[in-house]
């Protein structure tokens, strides 16, 4: 299997989020501090390959008519141990994430990846998809944060670094407080994927114009 | 009447200040997929509305006297997501049999219902929040009404979309995704609403 082209699909051409548009609801709710949106992606890269391996692993004894709701059953279960080991070792992080790490489980990511990707295909090969789509994800989460953090509160960092409260970039009268807001969620996600369809079409429209 | 007011308090909130998808981000995926169509949102609105209903209903009775009686609470997100996918399997069914012009309208969207994560949301909010059997009810439809009313008012808008003149770049999901934050900055003004 071609580990580099795996490695690209997953994190620009056929990445979760910005082209495949999965996964929104979690990306927009999270991605508004810098803590959450690093442990929500790595949430969901655990969760993403380990149901990836046994999805795979399973795939040639499930019926195909019932595969849906095993695919649940598959992921629920994951979500569960992830939720009990954050909740045990990483409260904090619990408390910020709330009612969105049980929701990992309709994610759609997890879900479409199970159908278009670890139900057709060997387990090395969905273990490595399992680790790129979800560091796709996970990056598009943490550029979500750096922007709204940045605009919407004008620091770096915040609740990690300089004990709390960010580094302080932005004097604390220019910042547009709507960007923390939902509001944020909607437009810089909007602002992003429209600059990965500019990019995806770059290529496309030089070929055309030659 | 306190639990009138309670319930009031409740309803309005779900509705309008702390609607679903514009303030809590959940159910993004139906409301963008299947808003290109006023008729088809009306019919995916219903049926969540419904199932929120129902899902609320029946996750706060095996959450009481099944999960709570046995100590299983850990096993919360398992058994809601199993209930949720029984329930819509058999309003399915249930639809197929008796209402047929009803459930080729809603077609391909009815089994999605199962991974709306609107659904699994009001249900583990209902726990979250500890709410009664009553409040959970009233919680789920109006959450569900919510939706309904944000999908609608986002279908409409999206249907005048095509004769805007936007960027390029921004066709289909962005442009979609904009309108979507301006109307949530508009709900925003409901957040001060409450109920005394």
């Amino acid at each position: 299997m071609n580990l580099g082209k795996q490695f690209k699909e997953g994190l620009i051409t056929n990445n979760p989020v910005l082209v495949q548009v999965l996964g929104l609801c979690s990306t927009m709710a999270i991605a508004s501090s810098f803590v959450s949106g690093p442990g929500m992606g790595v949430a969901v890269i655990v969760i993403l390959t380990l149901s990836n391996i046994i999805i795979s692993a399973i795939r040639k004894i499930v019926p195909d008519k019932i595969r849906i709701a095993m695919f649940i059953v598959v992921i629920a279960g994951f979500v569960t141990c992830v939720d009990l080991l954050i909740q045990a070792f990483v409260p904090d992080l619990a408390a910020s994430l709330g009612v969105f790490i049980p929701l990992i489980v309709v994610n759609c990511i997890i879900l479409g990846r199970a159908e278009s990707f670890s139900y057709k295909n060997g387990v090395v090969a969905s273990f490595w998809d399992g680790i790129f789509q979800g560091i796709g994800y996970t990056a598009v989460l943490v550029v979500m944060c750096v922007i709204r953090e940045f605009l919407g509160a004008g620091t770096f960092g915040g609740a990690i670094l300089n004990g709390g409260d960010g580094i302080r970039i932005l004097p604390e009268q220019f910042p547009m407080g709507m960007l923390t807001l939902p509001v944020g969620g909607f437009l810089v996600l909007a602002c992003l994927i429209a600059a990965m369809q500019w990019a995806l079409s770059r290529p496309k429209n030089k070929e055309e114009s030659k | 009447m306190d639990q009138i007011f309670e319930l009031l308090s409740i309803t309005l909130g779900a509705i309008l200040a702390n609607n679903f998808i514009f303030s809590q981000f959940l159910g993004c995926c139906p409301f963008l997929g299947v808003s290109k169509k006023v008729d088809t949102a009306v019919g995916m609105g219903i049926a969540v509305t419904f199932v929120m209903g129902l899902a609320s209903a029946v996750c706060s009775v095996v959450d009481e006297f099944v999960l709570g009686r046995f100590g299983l609470d850990y096993m919360q997100t398992v058994a809601f997501i199993l209930v949720i996918a029984a329930l819509v399997q058999f309003i399915e069914m249930f639809l197929q049999k008796s209402m047929p012009s009803l459930y080729t309208a809603l077609g391909i969207y009815l089994p999605l219902i199962t991974t709306n994560c609107a659904v699994l949301g009001v249900v583990l909010l209902n726990v979250q929040n500890n709410y009664n059997f009553i409040e959970s009810v009233v919680y789920g439809v109006t959450g569900g009404l919510g939706f309904l009313l944000a999908i609608v008012l986002f279908a409409s808008i999206r249907e005048r979309l095509v004769f805007a003149d936007y960027p390029k770049a921004f066709e289909g999901f962005p442009i979609a995704l904009v309108t979507a934050g301006l109307m949530a900055l508009a709900f925003m003004g409901f957040s001060g609403l409450k109920v005394w």
